[in-house]
């Protein structure tokens, strides 16, 4: 068996002799530090939950029907008459929304030990770029259902490219190829759902993985194993602090997959639309441009974005700045490698006002999205009956606005000029033998 | 270090989950707990012979079909056919309501909805109130008003056995409209309001299994799943264990 085996494995390499030292350099000779904590597992859980997106879409596209007048109906028969359809649609509709929530902490965990400091800007200037490409797969997939906040929901934000000057109002009939999102709309969104942005977003996942592979990961310390001594028990010349990350961030990561797995599974079983947050109740009924939701609201996940947009006002006679403050938001995340002039990487050696720094980004992020989401409008007025809504909602909104972007300019500031106090950083990780 | 990590999300996570469906379910108006159970077989059927003896008649449940409705709450084909399916459908068909489009339009203002996924589109609480709320209102085109959804085109459709509600109204004060304080019961229906109370939780019941068929199975199905997943992560443990013994 093990000769047969064997025989294989040199059947393979004399005709594909790049195959095992491919799989060596990324899995049993790729040293990865020691000392990852929590927040390493969600690279790998953000894997887990795309490969799970493109297997259910696939079924899913089995039985929908790409139609403004079948659609709908279409996913309700996935619902009811489709073997184990709906367990398929929970698991894709929750895994779009656990996608967020596990990109969202890996993107925290980047700014929170500098791993998008040199040498890994490439990394994450990838990662923004994965990032883009997953909103616009995860608005499009939102409209594909064709209930009624699908339809609304994509009218608003293809009017959003209404407000640039002298060509919006053309850009937007061509983005939806009607007067309104349509079946056109629908047909486009359907095909850039399933083809185009899938394509790109594992293509731009294998460039991340292979930036990231060629200068090697950081780690809660922010010290460059590589530069550390060298010599372990695998190889002479690897680092000292560094392990194979097959088999043992292979196993480790298949424990963090079993806890994901378990919040997933209690979600898709037990509450499947997370009480309204996941499957919005106004998306059960079909599309309907006569009958307007009462509150339009993006899915929750660009609510802080979304929030963004509503709270800065319009100007010089042109509803632009919104838009450019939306997209501005994710931009400055992507330019974060030049703004943090900083040389020390991980929050564990950074001064007070990062973290102070931090934590006001996290706050005004997590702020902007009940903003968003419109829980500041209803919870106002239950605490405080008399104040004026509008007035009240603005102004915390607006605090919160300057909160997120106060994070970019401060930390130019603090680091530029040298304002910060770091600690002195350790030679090598603090686990070391 | 990890396993105070581990209960710090677990908190988060149950005060997240807690705190955000506390408050979707709040949405504006306070709705009485409707309190059904879709697990309970005897509800949805006495749910679906008040569907069908007082609904049917102008709403469809065009995504149910008789023969899923029969498997799934435990009736055979002779007892639907018999007793539930008045319109000659066939066992394999959807629930259609015989109503003309264009004369409900006329008699009503407007089509009356299919009922598939009403639970889902307002929340069950929202049907349960809804049903409890009609009152006499002779200004309107039907002689009929709802405190939930004010100005509702349906007549009440169970007032034989609810009876006749007519509103309360406070004393109008200058700036201050007259405002219904209550709905008061003034003629007796067939049932006692606590007998007409557990009617409407039924009939809602069954209106909250017509949305979601899967609820039935899915929470069934969840449990052998996650322990399943507690068993995996376990052994995933265990290994991950054995394998990092000689990292120190």
């Amino acid at each position: 068996m093990a000769k047969a085996m064997e025989r294989l494995g040199n059947w393979f390499t004399e005709r594909a002799p790049g195959l095992m030292p491919l799989y060596r350099a990324h899995m049993t000779e790729y040293y990865a530090p020691k000392n990852f904590n929590l927040w390493y597992y969600f690279g790998s859980l953000a894997i887990l939950v795309l490969v799970n997106q493109i297997v259910t879409g696939i079924f899913l596209t089995m039985n929908y029907k790409t139609s403004a007048l079948e659609a709908f109906n279409s996913v309700e028969y996935i619902m009811r008459d489709v073997e184990w359809g709906w367990l398929i649609r929970y698991m894709h509709s929750t895994g779009a929304s656990l996608f967020f929530v596990v990109v969202f902490l890996h993107m925290f965990r980047g700014i929170m030990y500098g791993s998008f400091k040199r040498p890994r800007e490439l990394v994450w200037i990838l990662g923004m770029l994965i990032f883009l490409v997953l909103m616009a797969e995860a608005f499009m997939g939102y409209v594909l259902p064709w209930g009624n906040m699908s339809f609304w929901g994509a009218k608003v934000i293809i009017s959003l490219f209404g407000t640039i000057p002298y060509i919006g109002h053309s850009l937007v009939e061509w983005i939806m190829g009607d007067f309104l999102p349509a079946d056109a709309t629908l047909n486009r969104f359907f095909a850039l759902h399933v083809i185009a942005l899938p394509i790109v977003l594992l293509l731009l996942v294998v460039l991340h993985i292979a930036a990231l592979h060629e200068v090697g990961s950081n780690n809660p310390d922010g010290v460059d194993v590589k530069h550390g001594p060298k010599g372990n028990r695998w190889d002479a010349n690897a680092p000292a602090d560094g392990i194979p990350f097959h088999p043992y961030y292979t196993v480790k990561d298949l424990v963090g997959v079993g806890f994901f797995l378990i919040i997933a599974a209690f979600i898709i079983f037990f509450a499947p639309t997370f009480g309204g947050w996941f499957l919005e109740h106004d998306n059960f009924t079909p599309a309907n441009n006569l009958v307007t939701p009462s509150h339009i609201k993006p899915s929750w996940y660009f609510t802080p974005f979304y929030a963004i947009l509503r709270m800065i006002p319009s100007f010089f006679g042109t509803a632009i700045w919104g838009v450019l403050g939306m997209f501005g938001a994710i931009l400055l995340l992507a330019l974060l490698p030049w703004i943090d002039r900083g040389e020390v990487r991980s929050v564990r050696y950074r001064g007070l006002g990062f973290r102070i720094a931090l934590a006001v980004l996290v706050i005004s992020f997590l702020a902007l999205g009940l903003v968003g989401a419109g829980v500041t409008a209803e919870v106002i007025p239950e605490w405080f009956p008399h104040a004026d809504v509008t007035t009240w909602e603005n102004a915390f909104g607006r605090v919160m606005v300057l909160g997120y972007f106060g994070f970019f300019i401060f930390l130019w500031v603090y680091t530029h000029f040298g304002f910060e106090k770091t600690k002195p950083v350790p030679e090598r990780v603090t686990t070391h033998d | 270090m990890t396993k105070r990590y581990f209960s710090l999300i677990a908190l988060a996570f149950g005060l997240l989950v807690g705190s955000l469906s506390a408050w979707a379910s709040e949405g504006g108006e306070e709705l009485a707990p409707a309190g059904t159970n879709v697990s309970d077989k005897a509800s949805l059927q006495r749910g679906a012979k008040l569907f069908f003896n007082y609904c049917v008649g102008c709403h469809s449940l065009k995504y149910v079909r008789y023969s899923r409705m029969a498997s799934d709450l435990g009736l055979s084909e002779d007892e639907v056919m018999n007793n539930l399916n008045f319109t000659g459908a066939k066992f394999g068909e959807p629930v259609i309501s015989h109503m003309p489009a264009e004369g409900a339009k006329t008699w009503f203002g407007k089509e009356p909805p299919d009922l598939s996924l009403e639970a889902r589109a307002k929340g069950v609480d929202w049907i349960y109130n809804y049903l409890n709320s009609f009152y006499l209102d002779p200004t309107r085109p039907v002689g009929w008003n709802n405190t939930v959804f004010p100005n509702a085109s349906m007549p009440n459709p169970l007032w034989e056995l609810q009876g006749l509600q007519t509103a309360v109204h406070s004393e109008a004060s200058p700036g201050h409209d007259a405002t219904i304080e209550k709905l008061e019961l003034s003629q007796p229906g067939r049932l006692t309001p606590e007998e007409f109370r557990g009617a409407t939780r039924d009939l809602t019941a069954f209106l909250e299994y017509a949305a979601e068929p899967a609820a039935l199975e899915r929470q069934s199905v969840g449990v052998w799943v996650l322990l399943f997943l507690a068993g995996f992560t376990f052994l995933a443990y265990l290994l991950k264990h054995e394998y990092w013994k000689d990292v120190h």
